[in-house]
């Protein structure tokens, strides 16, 4: 069975993957629907959805799109989601492969290392993190980041101990290679699977992170998010239900969607495990 | 443009005004409010925070009152003269007065309160008695001013908040800080100071002995803390709180709540005060050192949208730096109307390069976020190319003092009086780092210093409107600032919440005149 066939046999993740081209395309037809800056004051404020033309959403506390709004906002959320996901497994992947393979003190020192993170509630972590560097897209990635690497990195470890005394592991040895080769060249491709099951989830989280931050009001005050939309209005959601309700609506649809992905791609490429499921 | 609010503001007042004439004042009841937040002591003269001087204004009192046109009244002065060089002010105070402790306010209260006092613990009222020679009591209720020079906004400084009055026989000979009287603060208003629990509610009881017959009409107010803004806003929907005073619930929520049964709304009782929103501009380095490029943000912007959006349609679009509740304000100059076609050619002609320059939010709350959003806006479609950095207020604070900022937004008190509120922000030697309340912008030309200082001490009135003028016109030309809006504070109350706000300081001392018609 192929790939993508092993994949589709989900029908959740079939759906999931759905969603996610949707917000992608939204995402990249973002500057092309609506040219103008989502921070543009363009109608009268509190405007109701489908109210007038050209603003199916309405618009918010200041007369700017809503709909404007979400496309380049869902730029902004997966961009973030994405990098900083890249950046945790950058700092994990490496981190967990050194004290998996090596064990003893290398594998003591880095644990503990990793655990000092750990016992540090990722949300309070996150926002100390982005109010001593200031808010900015930037320091935004490098917050989430810095909190969620340490899952990784024990999820290479656990995969790294049990695969590096296999035989293919011994026989290269016996060849020859070096360390640095058997972990690049035979170890890590055969965790694989576990890391990208686990990075499709952290988009999610990711993106769930930020929208938190900028809630508080500790976004980049400069680009338009989902987040800093619930978060601004916050305020007035007696007035207008819908300036919260389309982005927050945007966040779960991600999220859930990441998520049913993620579930397939486990299916798709641990095909043994799941079918003892 | 008048928005709906504004003319339903107008029209609750009319009707407030019929119904005042309509009925007898009635007695009794007791008057349950917010302060917010909560004032670290209320002795005034030794705390000067906002909150501070919004209940304890009601407890103690000046010499002076001043009407929402900033006109004196009498108060524990009955009346006043001045002498014809200006330099002499004899008050005649009333008769009969006590210390809610029993004991007689006399002369000597005074010129311990003036002399000693505020002397040590007063930066505002000192920088007014620096230009005071002498204060003597010629009798017991009879006090001489002599001032070094005329000071043209003397009698402007007699408000209980700046100038209030102590009892001299609980303090004199003490340390004023550590007096045992703080916890329980003694004055001669017409409420007494009855129980503070900390973190819950400020009691005051009817002064019995007050010495305006049949004042005041309460028996009391309660001054809730409430540390929550949507709880302070539902509070004031399910009725356990008859009076908001300004600031305490959000822009935001004000359509709303004005919008219930039996809420009146009232945008008077700020005068004194009469917050003026300002942009700083750096015109030490960047573009913004560059007089055209501070014109094309005057014009970028646009501040009716502000008023109206974000401010509820109330308050007021300044000419320039003199708002309309300052004194000899100079209304031929041209406004800076919203025109980004003025301000893109302006932009040219300096050969402004697309340099990146910031804006700082004041870190007060939504409003000011949103209007920070605005404003970015409003200059990125000139072509201005800017940033916004989100700061806390301790951020703020130093980037302000460390002239660490391109563009930043404050508010600034204007004192109903030049002299005393806008001449700081423009004066040459009130340049100083450290601080975010003097001339942070760095703004310095001789001319206008020259004006400033000669207008504070001019005489008569006539004198100081020609030099005041004249300096309206340097700074409308040169935009030191951005001048974005004198704030309209609103106070929200119940409908039979009568005669509340009946001086230019509004509730900081309306509670002595306000009756209760249940």
């Amino acid at each position: 069975m192929s790939f993508f066939a092993r994949f589709a046999q989900n029908r959740g993740a079939l759906v999931g993957l759905i969603i996610l081209l949707v917000i992608i395309a939204m995402a990249i037809l973002a500057p092309l629907l609506f040219p103008e800056s989502p921070w543009r004051m363009v109608q009268r404020p509190f405007l109701p959805p489908l109210s007038q033309d050209g603003f199916p959403l309405g618009t918010d506390t200041m007369g700017r799109n809503v709909a404007s709004g979400l496309m380049h906002g869902a730029w902004v959320s997966l961009l973030i989601g994405l990098v900083s996901t890249s950046v945790a497994l950058l700092i994990g992947v490496p981190l967990g492969a050194i004290a998996g393979y090596y064990g003893g003190w290398i594998d003591d020192l880095l644990m503990r290392f990793t655990e000092f993170f750990q016992t540090i509630p990722n949300f309070a972590l996150a926002i100390v993190l982005v109010a001593i560097m200031q808010p900015s897209i930037s320091s935004i990635v490098l917050a989430i980041a810095i909190v969620s690497w340490p899952p990784v990195a024990r999820l290479v470890r656990a995969e790294f101990m049990s695969l590096r005394n296999r035989e293919y592991v011994e026989a290269a040895r016996l060849v020859g290679q070096s360390n640095t080769t058997i972990i690049l060249r035979q170890i890590l491709p055969n965790t694989l699977s576990p890391i990208i099951v686990l990075a499709s989830l952290m988009v999610a989280t990711a993106i769930l992170l930020e929208s938190a931050l900028s809630f508080l009001g500790l976004g980049d005050p400069n680009v338009m998010s989902w987040g800093y939309m619930i978060g601004a209005a916050r305020t007035v959601i007696r007035q207008a239900w819908w300036l919260s309700f389309f982005p927050g609506v945007a966040i779960l649809l991600t999220v859930l969607a990441l998520n049913l992905v993620g579930e397939g791609l486990d299916d798709a490429l641990n095909p043994k495990l799941s079918r003892e499921r | 443009m008048k928005t709906p609010l504004a003319l339903a503001i107008s029209a609750a007042a009319l009707a407030f005004a019929t119904a005042a004439l309509a009925d007898d004042p009635k007695s009794g009841g007791t008057v349950n409010t917010i302060i917010q937040p909560e004032p670290p002591g209320l002795v005034l003269g030794m705390v000067q925070n906002a909150p501070t001087r919004t209940v304890a204004g009601n407890i103690y009192e000046g010499l002076l009152r001043y009407t929402t046109d900033l006109e004196p009244m009498p108060q524990l002065a009955e009346s006043w003269d001045v002498s014809e060089d200006g330099r002499t002010y004899t008050f005649h105070l009333r008769e009969g007065v006590t210390w809610h402790d029993g004991e007689p306010f006399t002369a000597d209260d005074v010129v311990f309160s003036a002399d000693v006092f505020h002397r040590e613990l007063n930066p505002s009222a000192r920088a007014v008695l620096q230009h005071v020679e002498s204060i003597e009591a010629t009798d017991d209720h009879t006090v001489v001013f002599t001032l070094t020079q005329p000071f043209g906004p003397f009698l402007l400084s007699f408000e209980a908040g700046t100038f209030t009055m102590v009892p001299e026989h609980l303090y004199a000979g003490t340390d004023f800080r550590d007096n045992e009287h703080n916890d329980h603060p003694i004055g001669t208003g017409p409420f007494k100071f009855a129980n503070w629990e900390r973190g819950t509610v400020i009691e005051l009881v009817k002064n019995d002995d007050y010495y305006e017959e049949g004042l005041p009409y309460l028996d009391g107010v309660n001054w809730h803390i409430i540390p929550d803004g949507a709880s302070r806003a539902v509070s004031f929907e399910n009725e356990t709180i008859d009076v908001l005073p300004s600031g305490t619930v959000e822009n935001f929520d004000i359509p709303r709540l004005a919008a219930m049964d039996n809420v009146c709304m009232t945008e008077e009782g700020h005068e004194y005060f009469s917050p003026f929103a300002m942009l700083w501009m750096n015109n030490r380095e960047g573009p913004t050192a560059d007089k055209r490029f501070r014109q094309a943000v005057m014009y970028a912007m646009d501040r009716e949208f502000a008023k109206d959006v974000l401010w509820n349609g109330l308050g007021n679009v300044p000419l320039s730096a003199f708002g309309s509740n300052a004194r000899f304000q100079n209304d031929d100059l041209e406004p800076y109307d919203h025109n980004p076609d003025r301000a893109r050619e302006l932009l040219e002609e300096m050969g402004y390069d697309g340099e990146e320059i910031t804006i700082l939010p004041l870190p007060y709350g939504e409003t000011w976020t949103r209007w920070a959003e605005a404003v970015q806006q409003n200059l990125r479609e000139v072509g201005i190319n800017v940033s916004t950095q989100a700061t806390d207020v301790g951020g703020w604070n130093q980037r302000l003092g460390d002239w660490d900022y391109d563009l930043a937004f404050t508010y600034l008190f204007q004192y109903g009086d030049p002299a005393l509120g806008i001449s700081r922000t423009y004066l040459s030697d009130n340049i100083a780092k450290g601080s975010p309340w003097n001339n942070v912008e760095g703004y310095e030309n001789e001319r206008v210093d020259e004006l400033f200082n000669e207008a504070a001490t001019a005489f008569p009135d006539a004198e100081r409107e020609k030099l005041y003028r004249e300096v309206q016109e340097i700074l409308h030309e040169d935009v030191p600032v951005g001048w974005l809006m004198e704030l309209g504070f609103p106070t929200l109350y119940r409908c039979d919440v009568q005669n509340l706000v009946t001086s230019g300081v509004g509730v900081n001392d309306g509670f002595k005149d306000a009756w209760l018609d249940r």
